[in-house]
């Protein structure tokens, strides 16, 4: 499944340029350490964290698109510095269990 | 931001196997420019076709020094040298030291401040994280002085 589909599928709002890239599996993380030792590449970040230091360790890692739940928006800056380094932010007012439960029925293991 | 290519006077004062050599500075409490040095040092290793995975890990590391130097200390040099068979890593910072290593490689150890936490740091995952991703790792601490580190990853 690619970002486009999942986007599309879940009725997220893309914040940045969406890709046609395939997504490998997700990640649920608030704790940049967490995130850069543990999420994979090609995965979905899902997170709370708005600020540009956890796009800069997603990016290091290869994260292939991040879901910024309940509502929360990264700032103007933020979202350039996501969009030069190629990576989807989608949006979302619903909480990250909640985003969770709608990527595992569209199939994301 | 123009990258400086190998200068003969870089490579001269490094060890006879070292092939590429360069350094940044990073700043204390930037923020803004967070992870940017661990960004352009994935980017040269990329360029000098180092195996992706070996990158990464080293990438992890430098991200974890980097965010310590912005949180913890006024400023760090990130010294970066690619050798044959490894390529190492030197930040040394200016700042307050740390007064006991040992408890500071505590996986969930952390003296993050709150406004430190609220950004998703102070998970006491810093310095495990960079030990469990390079291959070798010496910490090197002196109280009101700073804090070195000397890290490598195993070229595949």
């Amino acid at each position: 499944m690619t970002i486009k589909e999942i986007a599309e599928k879940l009725g997220l709002q893309p914040l940045t340029a969406l890709s046609e890239r395939t997504v490998t599996g997700v990640y649920i993380s608030d704790m940049v350490s967490d995130v850069i030792a543990n999420a994979k590449a090609g995965n979905v970040l899902v997170t709370v964290q708005v600020h540009n230091n956890v796009i800069a360790a997603a990016n290091l890692v290869d994260v292939a698109a991040i879901v910024v739940t309940r509502g929360r928006k990264p700032a103007d800056d933020t979202l350039q510095l996501a969009e030069k380094a190629g990576i989807p932010v989608l949006f979302t007012e619903l909480n990250s269990w909640q985003i969770a439960s709608h990527l595992y029925e569209a199939g994301l293991r | 931001m123009t990258q400086e290519r190998p200068r003969e006077d870089d490579v001269a004062g490094a060890p006879a196997d070292v092939l590429y050599r360069e350094a940044f500075r990073i700043s204390g409490g930037d923020y803004e420019h967070g992870g940017e040095v661990a960004a352009r040092v994935k980017a040269i290793l990329k360029e000098l076709g180092i195996d992706p995975a070996c990158s990464r890990r080293l990438s992890i590391a430098n991200f974890e020094a980097e965010m310590n130097v912005i949180m913890y200390a006024e400023s760090a040099d990130l010294v970066l040298e690619v050798a044959g068979d490894e390529v190492r890593v030197t930040v040394a910072d200016r700042g307050p030291g740390i007064p006991d290593i040992g408890l500071a490689m505590q996986e969930g150890y952390s003296t993050a401040t709150a406004e430190m936490r609220a950004r998703g740091f102070g998970a006491g995952m810093g310095l495990p994280n960079m030990k469990r991703n390079t291959d070798r790792f010496e910490i090197e601490s002196v109280v009101g002085g700073g804090t070195t580190l000397r890290y490598a990853v195993r070229i595949a």
